[in-house]
C-alpha cells in the first residue's frame, strides 16, 4: 500500500474549478516533486491535502496509509503523520515558539494515545534541532515567527518538521523567498530528516530546490492535472525549456 | 414656570434612593454637608441614562429596576464564608485587608506588623472621629461632577485609608479584598482613600468578589494620590460576586517623574463599569493603564478612562483588551486631554475586542483633546473574530480547534496583561484566563 494515494482528486475554491483530476501515489520513503507553472494548483493541492477551510472537494479520495485523509479534520492529519510547511509561515504574536511547540507535539501524542513528553526531554530535542539549522535560542523565546526574516521563518517550519516527526511532510514552495545560503541551510535540514519510512512531496515552481533536496519523481502540474511524470532529470528539462509547453496544451 | 417642572418622573430606583437617603443620614458617620452636597448632585440629575453622553452605553436608569436597602453590617455567618476570599492575593504575598458587605473588618485582616511609614485604617473610623486628614482630602484629589461617584459620596459607609510616607518602599503588596456574602441584595457603598508619598514604593491590589449569586448593588470608589517619584501598582480584578450592578470610580492624581501603572481585570461579573479618572499632573511621569475583559453571557463591561496630562513630557499607554462570547457586551469610552502646557506628551490609546460570537457586541470611543502643539498622540481600535488562517496554521501541526482558540485567546489577553510588572500576578491572571477558556463550551 502506498503512504499516500491521491485518486482523481477535484477541487474548487470559491466555485472556481482548481484541481481537476489529479492522480498520485507516493511510496514510504521516496521524495516526489511536483512542479508547475503559476495557476496551475501546486498551492491548492498542499492545502487540500492539510484541510484548509474554503477549499472544497468535489469529487476524488486522498488516503493516507489506505485511511481517508478528507474525513478527518486538520488536526487530526496532523496527529496521523501529514505535515504541511507553509509557503508564507504564519506570524503569532503572545504564542511562544516554544509553547507552540510544545502545544502541537503534545496534542499529537495525546491524540496517538502517547504519553505528553516531559519537559527536559522535549528541551532536549528542540535545543538539539534547533542547533542544526542555526536557530538561536533567543527565536524559540519570542512570539511564533515574529519579527523573523524569510529565511528564519523557513528555518521554524523545519524545525517544526524535524520535531513532529511526520511521516508525509509536503514543502509548499518552500524556496521562495530564499537566497542560496538559507536555501541550502533548509535543503539541509530536510535531507537530514529524510529516511525509509518517511516520504516527501515537494511543491516548487523552480529547479534550483531540487539541486538541494533531489527527488526520486518529479510531476508536471498543469491545469489542476498532472500531466507528465519523470525522473529528476524532468527537473532539469523544465528548467532549460520553461513551462511553455504545458501552458500551450491549456490554452 | 418653576425649574422643579423641569425636573423628570423619578424612577422606582430614584424614589428608594431618595427614601435610602431620608432614612440613613442621620446615622452615616463624618460629612453632613459633603454628603448632603453631593446627595443634592444626584437628586437634581437622576440615575444617569443613555442620553447622558458618559454612560450612553451603560444605562443605569435601565438597569436599575429597584435601588437595594444599605448592607447591614455582616453576620457572623458573612464574615465566616469571607475567610477563603481573596485567592488571587495569595499569589503575591500580599497583606490581605478584608470588607465584608462594604464593612471594614480588621478581625479578618493582616494588620500585624506594619511596614514603618505605613498606616492602614477604616474610613468609617476617620469620618466618626472626624479626622480632617482624611476629611479634607475627599472628593479633592480629581474632582468630578459623575452621578454616581456624588451617590459614593452621600451614602459612602466605609472603606480603607491607606497612607505610605514619602520614601517608603513597601515589602509586600497590599491586598483589598471586597467581599460580597450575598445575605441579602444590598446597596453597598466603599470609600477608599490612598496616600502615597514622594519617593515610595507601593503595589495595590483590588479584588472583588463574593457569593456568586450576590445580587448587591455596588458602588465603589478609590481616590489615590502619588507623589512626586513614586512608584505605585493599582491592579482591581473585578469577578464573579462582584454584585449583579458593579459601578466603581478611580480617581487617581500622579506626581512628577512617577511611575504609575493601573490595570483593570474583570471576568465573571455580570454588570460591570469602571471608570478611571487619571489626572498627571507633574513632568516626566510614565504611566501605563491597562485592562482586560473576559466576556460570556449576557454580561457588560464597561470602561471608561479620562486621562488628562497636565504636566509636560508625560508618557502614558492606555491598552485595553476584551474577549466576547455569548451576548455579551464590552464598551471602551476614553479620553486623553493634553493641556496647552503639556508638551512633549506622549500618549497613545488602543481598545481591541475579539469577538468569539455572532451576538456579542464591542463598543469603542476613544477621543483626543490636544491644546498643546509639541506632542505625540494616537489612538486605534481593532474589533474582529479569531483569525481563521491562524487558526490553521495551528490545527495544521495537530492542535485541536478549542485548544488552538485557546492559544490565541491567551495570547491576546497577555498582550495587555503584560504591562503587570509584578510576575506572580501576571501568572494568576493568565491561570484565570485559561479558567475560564477550560470552562468555555
Amino acid at each position: 500500500m502506498p503512504l499516500l494515494e491521491i485518486k482523481n482528486l477535484h477541487a474548487e475554491v470559491d466555485g472556481r474549478k482548481i484541481l481537476q483530476g489529479v492522480d498520485l501515489r507516493v511510496e514510504k520513503g521516496s521524495v516526489h516533486a511536483i512542479m508547475g507553472p503559476n495557476g496551475s494548483g501546486k498551492s491548492t493541492l498542499a492545502h487540500v491535502l492539510a484541510g484548509k477551510p474554503g477549499y472544497e472537494v468535489t469529487e476524488g479520495r486522498v488516503l493516507l496509509d489506505g485511511e481517508d485523509l478528507l474525513a478527518i479534520e486538520p488536526d487530526e492529519r496532523a496527529a496521523k503523520g501529514l505535515f504541511l510547511a507553509f509557503q508564507y509561515p504564519l506570524e503569532i504574536p503572545g504564542v511562544a515558539t516554544m509553547t507552540f511547540l510544545r502545544t502541537a507535539l503534545n496534542a499529537q501524542r495525546k491524540k496517538r494515545g502517547e504519553p505528553e513528553l516531559l519537559v527536559p526531554d522535549f528541551m532536549r530535542r528542540v535545543r538539539e534541532a534547533a542547533k542544526h539549522l542555526g536557530i538561536e535560542q533567543d527565536m524559540l523565546r519570542r512570539g511564533v515567527n515574529v519579527g523573523f526574516s524569510g529565511g528564519e521563518k523557513k528555518r521554524n517550519e523545519v524545525l517544526q518538521m524535524a520535531l513532529l516527526e511526520p511521516r508525509l511532510c509536503v514543502l509548499d514552495e518552500t524556496d521562495s523567498g530564499l537566497d542560496i545560503d538559507a536555501l541550502k541551510v533548509v535543503a539541509e535540514g530536510v535531507n537530514r530528516l529524510r529516511s525509509p519510512e518517511r516520504a516527501f512531496v515537494v511543491i516548487t515552481h523552480y529547479q534550483r530546490l531540487l539541486d538541494h533536496i533531489v527527488p526520486d519523481i518529479v510531476h508536471v502540474l498543469s491545469r489542476g492535472r498532472i500531466v507528465r511524470t519523470g525522473g529528476k532529470e524532468l527537473a532539469l528539462e523544465l528548467e532549460a525549456k520553461g513551462y511553455a509547453q504545458y501552458q500551450e496544451e491549456m490554452a | 414656570m418653576t425649574v422643579q417642572a423641569a425636573v423628570p418622573i423619578r424612577t422606582a430606583a430614584e424614589e428608594q434612593l431618595a427614601a435610602n437617603w431620608q432614612q440613613a443620614k442621620s446615622g452615616l458617620p463624618g460629612p453632613v454637608l459633603l454628603r448632603a452636597t453631593a446627595f443634592e448632585r444626584f437628586a437634581k440629575a437622576g440615575l444617569p441614562h443613555r442620553r447622558v453622553e458618559e454612560w450612553k452605553y451603560t444605562d443605569l436608569r435601565a438597569l436599575m429596576r429597584d435601588a437595594k436597602p444599605l448592607a447591614g453590617a455582616p453576620d457572623a455567618a458573612a464574615r465566616e464564608r469571607a475567610r477563603s476570599a481573596g485567592a488571587s492575593l495569595a499569589s503575591i504575598e500580599a497583606r490581605r485587608i478584608v470588607l465584608v458587605d462594604g464593612a471594614f473588618m480588621p478581625e479578618l485582616s493582616d494588620l500585624a506588623g506594619l511596614e514603618a511609614g505605613l498606616t492602614i485604617g477604616s474610613l468609617a473610623q476617620a469620618l466618626a472621629q472626624g479626622d480632617e486628614a482624611v476629611v479634607s482630602q475627599l472628593g479633592t484629589i480629581v474632582p468630578s461632577n459623575d452621578v454616581a461617584l456624588a451617590l459614593n459620596t452621600a451614602f459612602m459607609g466605609d472603606g480603607v485609608v491607606i497612607r505610605v510616607a514619602p520614601g517608603v518602599s513597601l515589602a509586600r503588596p497590599i491586598g483589598l479584598v471586597f467581599f460580597n456574602s450575598g445575605t441579602r441584595p444590598a446597596s453597598v457603598f466603599t470609600r477608599s482613600l490612598a496616600l502615597i508619598g514622594n519617593g515610595a514604593r507601593a503595589m495595590l491590589l483590588e479584588s472583588h468578589e463574593g457569593a456568586p449569586d450576590a445580587a448587591d448593588q455596588v458602588n465603589t470608589a478609590l481616590e489615590l494620590k502619588v507623589g512626586d517619584d513614586a512608584h505605585v501598582d493599582h491592579v482591581k480584578i473585578t469577578a464573579a460576586g462582584a454584585g449583579a450592578l458593579h459601578v466603581s470610580s478611580l480617581m487617581a492624581a500622579i506626581g512628577a517623574h512617577a511611575r504609575f501603572n493601573e490595570f483593570l481585570f474583570t471576568v465573571g461579573a455580570p454588570v460591570v463599569r469602571n471608570q478611571l479618572f487619571i489626572r498627571f499632573d507633574g513632568e516626566g511621569t510614565v504611566a501605563g493603564v491597562r485592562g482586560a475583559s473576559l466576556l460570556k453571557g449576557r454580561e457588560h463591561a464597561d470602561t471608561t478612562l479620562v486621562a488628562d496630562h497636565i504636566g509636560r513630557a508625560c508618557t502614558s499607554r492606555e491598552t485595553f483588551k476584551s474577549v466576547l462570547d455569548g451576548e455579551s457586551r464590552s464598551v471602551f469610552q476614553g479620553r486623553i486631554t493634553v493641556a496647552p502646557k503639556a508638551q512633549k506628551t506622549d500618549a497613545k490609546m488602543a481598545a481591541h475586542a475579539l469577538l468569539l460570537s455572532e451576538e456579542a457586541e464591542a463598543d469603542s470611543k476613544p477621543e483626543l483633546e490636544i491644546y498643546a502643539d509639541d506632542v505625540q498622540c494616537g489612538h486605534g481600535a481593532t474589533t474582529g473574530a479569531l483569525d481563521d488562517n491562524l487558526l490553521f496554521y495551528l490545527k495544521a501541526r495537530g492542535i485541536p480547534t478549542k485548544e488552538a482558540e485557546a492559544l490565541l485567546i491567551q495570547a491576546f489577553i497577555g498582550e495587555a496583561v503584560e504591562g503587570i510588572e509584578h510576575a506572580g500576578l501576571r501568572d494568576a491572571l493568565m491561570e484565570q484566563v485559561a479558567a475560564w477558556l477550560q470552562a468555555r463550551e
